[in-house]
């Protein structure tokens, strides 16, 4: 590979995601440039939750889950040697395909969760953090009345806008959406996809997607994955209209996969 | 009505009918029990009994109010020692009870939950009474607090794995270290069940009389000095009821209506300190 690009912030090198001894994702060497969305796509089990899951250190949490192969944040191996897993899911946030709020915490204390470990921000900013997280993941309209009441009492789709100002609220680089979409109607889904647009912005993002319309629609980049491995990765628009393989043709089409 | 709608509706009746019917077989002896306890016990309940300490053998009059606080102070400081200890070992099980030490210490607390509570008396007085030379409460209240370990250990380690395990990786995604995880969202997530795992034990050992005879020994007096002995409403309800005298029956039985319901006030507390935070869910 290519000396990496220092504004380049996501990379990953020959990456190797194992469960035992079976690998889930096998070499794959992508990159993620700074403020896109770059979309994941490919038929089930082909390792795409998998490969996000390495992108923030969450992949070595399951039964004999381990990596091989570099995933550089900034320049840095997330892997190696001296750094904190913990310092790099700070760095690195994530939204689950379903919505997982905390059901003991309110809407506030639940978007406030990932600002108060450790204390990083004095009580006096965490509201305004708040409100900021709350407005980015379109949600503060609908909650500013009820801050203080359960999480699990907001509908699903309000649920996993509140997941994702719970994500953005400690300003990571990059944010992680593992099927964003999966558990929500057309408009909530509308929503979420308004949301990549906003949100690239700020952060740089990586969007897993079932959904070929979805993946056309958000992303800038995207990249396909077939039984682990990385089949074809370039510009969304580039891959959807003019597929340089065969294989990618057949699944964006739909006769397989 | 087709005959299968007919005979759809009379089996769900009979269903319905039968498990009912079990329900009210199952409850019917505590109905029974509290029915008794309260015929015969109620009338000795007066002012007296819960301000004063027995009256000499034979005299009537006289109260459990040295019971009832040798219950409270025994009872107490067998959850302060059981409750860390108890709840503390359930997370370690829950959370890092994968491995060997962690099999070792669910065995250890599953041998232990089905020993007879007389035994985990003797222990005590081996290792407590025998080498301070006398009964005291603090000795009983380490005897209930040795039984009550390993109970709230196991119900606790269950309502921690019982929460989902998605929460779990939400916490640790928004980078909290594992320890923390385990304390602010995976423990506070099972609070409410590890309470009223705690409770039912400490209801439960509040009862208990066999681990106490060889502990606690039993006082007339009424005291709190934890070093000497100290009556508890099960020990008075021992004596009393193996003792000659009517008076001293009815007395049994008062104390055993008052026991029993300090027992109901904890359930229901229970319940109280488990109830939904935030209203309807
Ligand atoms: N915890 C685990 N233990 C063992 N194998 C696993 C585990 N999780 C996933 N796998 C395996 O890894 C492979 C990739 O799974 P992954 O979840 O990444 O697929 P996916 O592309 O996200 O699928 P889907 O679109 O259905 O979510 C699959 O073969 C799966 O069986
Ligand atoms: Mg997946």
């Amino acid at each position: 590979m290519a000396p990496v690009d220092a504004t380049l912030l996501l990379a990953t090198d020959r990456l190797t995601a194992l469960f035992h001894r079976h690998a889930a994702v096998k070499e794959v060497s992508l990159l993620f440039p700074s403020n896109t969305v770059t979309a994941i796509i490919g038929p089930s089990g082909c390792g795409k939750s998998t490969l996000l899951r390495c992108l923030n250190r969450m992949h070595e949490l399951s039964d004999g889950a381990w990596v091989t192969g570099k995933v550089l944040l900034e320049g840095v191996d997330i892997y190696g040697g001296e750094v904190d897993a913990v310092q790099v899911r700070r760095r690195v946030g994530m939204v689950f395909q379903r919505p997982t709020p905390f059901p003991t915490m309110s809407i506030f204390d639940n978007v406030a969760a990932g600002l108060r470990v450790d204390g990083r921000l004095p009580t006096s900013q965490v509201a305004t953090a708040v409100e900021r997280a709350l407005q980015q993941a379109a949600l503060w309209d609908e909650v500013k009345d009820r801050l203080h009441t359960s999480a699990v009492a907001l509908s699903g789709g309000q649920q996993q806008r509140l997941c994702i100002a719970r994500a953005v609220a400690p300003q990571p680089d990059v944010l992680l959406l593992d099927e964003p979409t999966a558990s929500l109607d057309p408009a909530g889904t509308q929503r979420i996809e308004e949301l990549c647009h906003e949100l690239k912005r700020r952060y740089t993002i990586v969007i897993v997607t079932h959904n070929m319309q979805q993946a056309a629609r958000v992303s800038d980049y995207t990249a396909f994955l077939y039984l682990g491995q990385l089949i074809e990765a370039g510009r969304t628009r580039d891959l959807f209209t003019k597929p340089r393989l065969e294989q990618t043709e057949a699944y964006l089409t739909g006769r397989f996969g | 009505m087709t005959v299968r709608a007919l005979r759809r509706r009379a089996v769900s009746a009979l269903m319905t009918g039968l498990v009912a019917g079990l329900c009210l077989l199952a409850v019917l002896p505590l109905l029974f029990i509290l029915g008794d306890l309260v015929a015969k016990g109620a009338s000795s309940i007066d002012w007296h009994f819960f301000t004063r300490s027995p009256a000499p053998a034979g005299e009537s009059g006289g109260g459990v109010a040295n019971a009832i606080a040798g219950t409270g102070v025994i009872v107490g400081l067998a959850g302060l020692i059981g409750l860390p200890v108890g709840i503390g070992a359930g997370i370690f099980l829950a959370e890092y009870g994968a491995g060997r030490l962690g099999f070792f210490v669910r065995f250890v607390a599953d041998v232990m939950n089905g020993t007879p509570s007389i035994v985990v008396g003797i222990f005590a007085w081996t290792f407590i009474v025998k080498p301070v030379g006398h009964f005291s409460a603090l000795a009983g209240a380490v005897a209930l607090a040795v039984l009550m370990v390993p109970m709230i250990a196991r119900t606790s380690e269950e309502m921690v794995r019982l929460v989902p395990h998605s929460l779990r990786e939400a916490a640790l995604a928004l980078g909290y270290p594992r320890w923390r995880t385990s304390l602010r969202v995976v423990v506070r997530s099972a609070l409410s069940g590890i309470v009223t795992g705690s409770l039912v034990a400490i209801a439960r050992v509040a009862g208990e009389t066999a681990p106490l005879l060889f502990t606690a020994l039993g006082n007339l007096n009424f005291t709190t000095d934890v070093s000497q002995p100290m009556q508890t409403l099960s020990l008075q309800i021992y004596v009393y009821a193996t003792g000659p005298f009517d008076e001293w029956h009815r007395l049994a039985w008062a104390a055993a209506l008052v026991l029993m319901g300090l027992v109901l006030v904890l359930a229901l507390f229970a319940r109280w300190v488990t109830r939904e935070r935030y209203g309807a869910r």
